[in-house]
């Protein structure tokens, strides 16, 4: 798999994001420059219930965590609920998960944590009939932060697990 | 590169006094060294015209390294009463014990085509006696901070009675681009921060690189499948290969043993992540630990005999020791606050360790039982130390705050004394510090 994002598209699609969108986030989580484990393809039109652009807005592509913590939010869970009904209706996409932590701890750490986090999503999404096999995770740990000062208002949005679309070609 | 090492006894023409350690012209680095010891180097003596640059660069490299420790105090050269001209010539000690120099180095650098030799002395100036032999190391001129830095280890060890460490190398990882974009690739330099060179392009996150014991290779994580895998890369032929690779899973934190062939790192399935060991002539494999709690960071005892390794299993990280085989561990850390990153000294004695304790990182030591914690730094985020060839020295990770906050390498005695940035071009992190080159 070529990681070949669009990066215009990426932007306006993070201009558009109102539900977590702050002064510090860039949509960053799939950097366009480093090899990652992001799912490439068109975000489509955010109005069309079937479109990636719409999952991200409006379904939710991402849950937070508190710190130190993989378990999941009642919030997070109704977000995972939306993504798993999304799923459910749009069979042709498959999801990596990422996991992330904030920059407070130390980066090996941080790397097992963000697994234990995407690991939470992924069996909330396949306990509420998402197929295993359209669903892998990965952890960058601490580093990928989406906001990048050094408080609790960034480090918040930082410990997340975002569930990102291919269409069906992820290819595991 | 090839250096080599002749012992200078027929140069010696001075009486090849048999000195012992117990001259007075000594460091005892464990009482905590306040005063640093003064020494005076004679601008080497260049042998033939074209000599006098490396004579000169030699010089400063050697009383850099020396002086960079915080254990001596360069006399500089304004105080000289009298100048080596003559390697051979005879000392004479009054002229140095007037600029309360306590030792003299003299040393000689002569050029031969492509080939740089250089002979060093040392001297107890409050004896009035050589303390040791002469040394002679010579090489290609690529090579000329290599010698420098081995005239130095020499100086080092027979004044402190300890090895050194400055004819070494560490691995590194250098930084450039945004805080929510980095850009990582390893790279190589000498102990002091020259000689950097590359050892992988940008294209991929690389993490936490560790040097094998003999210094060849390297193992890190890389992205560049797009999921955290072990490699292994050779630093001389700049190729790399795949370790521990297996389906749908993470590997990541790998450490040498001390025979350069078993690999111990950890491997996440599920979200859970447990250490595991790998003998990479075999390929045979071995689960250590199996529990559903974060068991990462593994590290070798020096004998091979005993791991160190951070888990949460108690609820926060925490530091314990388990046999290299497996089995039960036993934790050793028990203060205040969360421990991980640990790393076993290469003298067997210290547990060096990343603590988090009330929002601030520090780097620290203790016993391999847990007791005589001590804490060297404190800052916004430290971590990740590795220690100096000779267990006197750790070189850790700083990273400043804020959306500019920017990672650098830094450095401290064991005592806490000395911390010193790593003079590295750019945003640098995760240094591992090789043994002595050979």
């Amino acid at each position: 798999m070529t990681p070949t994002i669009k990066t215009g598209a990426l932007l306006a699609a993070a201009l558009l994001l109102s539900a977590c969108a702050s002064t510090q986030d860039r949509l960053s989580t799939a950097p366009a420059t480093s090899a990652g484990a992001l799912a490439s393809g068109p975000l489509g039109d955010p109005t069309d219930p079937t479109s990636v652009a719409y999952f991200n807005q409006s379904v939710g592509d991402r849950v937070l965590f508190a710190v130190d913590q993989h378990t999941l939010t009642a919030e997070g869970e109704s977000v995972l609920a939306a993504q798993a009904n999304w799923l459910a209706q749009n069979p042709e996409f498959d999801a990596i998960i990422e996991g992330h932590a904030d920059e407070q701890g130390t980066r090996e750490y941080n790397l097992a944590l963000g697994a234990r986090r995407a690991s939470s999503a992924q069996n909330f999404l396949i306990a509420q009939g998402v197929a295993p096999s359209r669903l892998r995770t990965v952890s960058y740990g601490k580093e990928r932060p989406l906001a990048v000062c050094s408080d609790e208002t960034c480090y918040q949005q930082n410990r997340r697990a975002v569930t990102v679309l291919s269409a069906g070609a992820v290819g595991f | 590169m090839r250096l080599f090492l002749i012992l200078l006894t027929l140069l010696a023409a001075l009486p090849a006094l048999a000195q012992t350690r117990e001259g007075p012209l000594r460091i005892e680095i464990n009482r905590g060294v306040i005063e640093p010891l003064p020494f005076a180097i004679s601008p080497f003596v260049a042998e033939n015209a074209g000599a006098a640059q490396w004579a000169d660069q030699i010089t400063r490299v050697v009383a850099a390294d020396l002086a960079g420790t915080g254990l001596f105090r360069e006399i500089g050269g304004d105080a000289f009463i009298s100048q080596v001209s003559d390697f051979n010539a005879p000392i004479r000690y009054a002229d140095w014990r007037a600029i309360n120099a306590e030792a003299l180095i003299t040393g000689a650098v002569r050029l031969d085509g492509n080939r740089v030799t250089v002979k060093f002395r040392l001297y107890d100036v409050f004896a009035d006696a050589p303390l040791g032999d002469g040394l002679q190391f010579a090489g290609d001129t690529t090579g000329w901070r290599r010698m420098a830095h081995k005239v130095a280890d020499q100086v080092y060890a027979r004044i402190t009675g300890e090895g050194g460490y400055f004819d070494s190398r560490v691995v590194f990882v250098s930084e450039t681009g945004p805080k929510d974009n980095r850009l990582k690739r390893l790279a190589i330099m000498d102990y002091d921060g020259a000689n950097t060179q590359f050892l992988t392009d940008a294209s991929a996150i690389v993490l936490a690189p560790r040097i094998s014991p003999t210094g060849d290779r390297v193992l890190y994580t890389s992205y560049e499948t797009g999921f955290p895998q072990i490699f292994e890369l050779n630093v001389g032929a700049s190729t790399r290969r795949p370790l521990g690779v297996q389906g749908d899973t993470m590997t990541f934190a790998p450490r040498y043993g001390p025979d350069g062939r078993t690999v111990i790192y950890s491997l996440t399935e599920g979200g859970n992540t447990d250490i595991y060991r790998l003998d990479t002539a075999t390929g045979a494999r071995s689960r250590l630990t199996s529990a559903p709690s974060i068991e990462t960071a593994p590290s070798f005892s020096p004998d091979g005999a005993q791991i160190v390794f951070e888990s949460d299993r108690s609820g926060t990280q925490q530091l314990y020791i388990m046999p290299a085989t497996g089995g039960e561990p036993r934790r050793i850390s028990f203060g205040q606050g969360r421990y991980g990153t640990p790393v076993w000294s290469p003298r067997g004695d210290l547990i060096a360790f990343t603590k988090q304790n009330q929002g601030r990182f520090h780097i620290g030591v203790m016993r391999t039982d847990g007791s005589d914690e001590r804490l060297l730094t404190a800052s916004f985020l430290d971590e990740g130390p590795t220690w100096s060839p000779n267990g006197r020295v750790i070189m850790f990770t700083r990273e400043t705050a804020g959306e500019g906050g920017q990672p650098a390498l830094f450095s401290v005695d064991i005592s806490g004394r000395n911390l010193r940035r790593v003079p590295v071009a750019g945003a640098a992190s995760d240094p591992a510090w090789s043994p002595l080159l050979p």
